[in-house]
């Protein structure tokens, strides 16, 4: 696991995917869109309403998995000091946190016209809103102190004791009474979706996913540009020499490929 | 020597960090469990029944699914008075104010109010409660020729009680 998590392997195993994961996110969503706004049908009591759901749910399943994986990175961070897991953690939290306020907002806009109310403290809402404190929490956490390693323990603590709030997020609807109804998808007798709107829901659910996995090799990747910037101005290499004036972009280039290509 | 030392740390930190997660697992699972009735968003009128006699002052949240049948407007001409039911308790259910557009009979709502001495509940708020379902119009009139329909409303009156 080690041998695949460092910096330059990390490079050259995600350049290739790249470009086809992005073609895939792209055809993914177009594809969902179409099928969630047009060819879908409407649902026997909300009408065309049901087709928030085409985002929400798909939005509500990131946040969740989002955090998951960053906690998971927050553990292999404090376990085995991998520099790799704690960039992972940090370039996840606002990715989850976007999805996870597009959740609330989406439910917040389903919820006025079929509930008739826009906000409620039952078990979901609540949770669900806890957990974007929790990434919020993070991000603040992680960037406060002068010394970044001491920014992504604390960070990784939080992520840790945070997870709890996972499971209370998906079962508080079947622990407790709440507002927002019980499991559609995720639930012992199979979906309560009805097939025709499974597909646009499946499709829109793994074009989320596939856009996660893009935004985080891209925040990643700068991530570690970034420092190998910073580790190439602390060596002196960009400093100003009359006679060379174009040695510092090609020592970069040096630098930067030479990581790369051991 | 030095190798398996740092193995030995990996492994400490992982096994505090197991124990740290278990003992915040169950403190959620302690806290979670003694604040249930916080918790709860609504009573079901089962619970409401073995409550009551309820404090008028006492505000609170009932569901139910709203009894077939029992609909009908006062001759005052603004309040509606209702039922709602868990198939095993029903409690009656008057309201003055604008309904959400999913209420009707058979569905499920949750109200906000309180109990008055005659056992009725006197709503200021009434939100639907839409069950899990969704499917196009054509499956849920197949559905209810099929009097598979009933099962789902056992099934959502089930849900109000837990």
């Amino acid at each position: 696991m080690h041998r695949f998590a460092k910096p330059s392997v990390f490079l050259k195993l995600t350049d290739p995917i790249l470009p086809w994961l992005a073609g895939a996110t792209a055809i993914l969503i177009a594809a969902g869109l179409y099928f969630a706004l047009f060819a879908s049908p409407i649902d026997y009591q909300q009408g065309d309403t049901v087709r928030i759901m085409y985002l929400h749910v798909p939005a509500a399943w990131m946040g969740l998995f989002c955090y998951v994986g960053m906690a998971i990175c927050g553990a292999m961070s404090l376990i085995w000091k991998h520099p790799l897991a704690d960039i992972c953690a940090r370039a996840t939290a606002p990715i989850g946190a976007t999805f996870t306020a597009l959740c609330l907002i989406t439910g917040s806009l389903w919820g006025e016209p079929m509930w008739g109310t826009w906000w409620v403290w039952d078990a979901r809402l609540t949770s669900m809103l806890i957990l974007l404190f929790l990434y919020l929490g993070y991000i603040a956490l992680v960037n406060a102190f002068d010394d970044p390693e001491r920014g992504s323990k604390a960070g990784s603590a939080l992520a840790l004791v945070g997870a709890i709030n996972v499971p209370i997020v998906k079962f508080s609807v079947d622990w407790w009474n709440t507002l927002h109804q019980p499991a559609s998808i995720v639930r012992m007798d199979g979906p309560a979706v009805d097939p025709s709107m499974q597909l646009p829901l499946a499709l829109m659910i793994l074009g989320f996913t596939s856009y996660y996995f893009v935004v985080l090799i891209l925040r990643v990747r700068l991530e570690l540009n970034e420092r190998r910037i910073r580790a190439l101005q602390l060596s002196g290499m960009f400093d100003e020499r009359p006679d060379h004036k174009d040695a510092g972009s090609r020592n970069y280039e040096a630098g930067h490929n030479m990581e790369a290509n051991q | 020597m030095s190798l398996s030392r740092a193995k030995a740390r990996k492994r400490q930190r992982m096994y505090i960090i197991g124990a740290v997660l278990l003992a915040v697992a169950g403190a959620a699972a302690l806290i979670l469990t003694a604040f249930e009735d916080s918790v709860v968003f609504f009573f079901s009128p089962t619970e409401i029944i073995e409550k009551s006699p309820i404090d008028p002052d006492q505000r609170l949240r009932i569901g139910g699914l709203v009894v077939e049948g029992s609909v009908q407007k006062l001759q005052d001409g603004k309040t509606i008075a209702f039922a709602v039911t868990d198939m095993a308790e029903t409690v009656p259910i008057s309201y003055s104010g604008i309904l959400p557009d999913l209420f009707r009979e058979g569905q499920g709502v949750v109200a906000e109010g309180h109990m008055n001495a005659e056992g009725t509940f006197v709503a200021s708020e009434v939100l639907a409660k839409h069950d899990e379902n969704y499917m196009p119009p054509e499956v849920a009139e197949s559905l209810k020729k099929s009097g598979y329909w009933e099962e789902i409303e056992a099934k959502n009156a089930e849900q109000m009680r837990n």
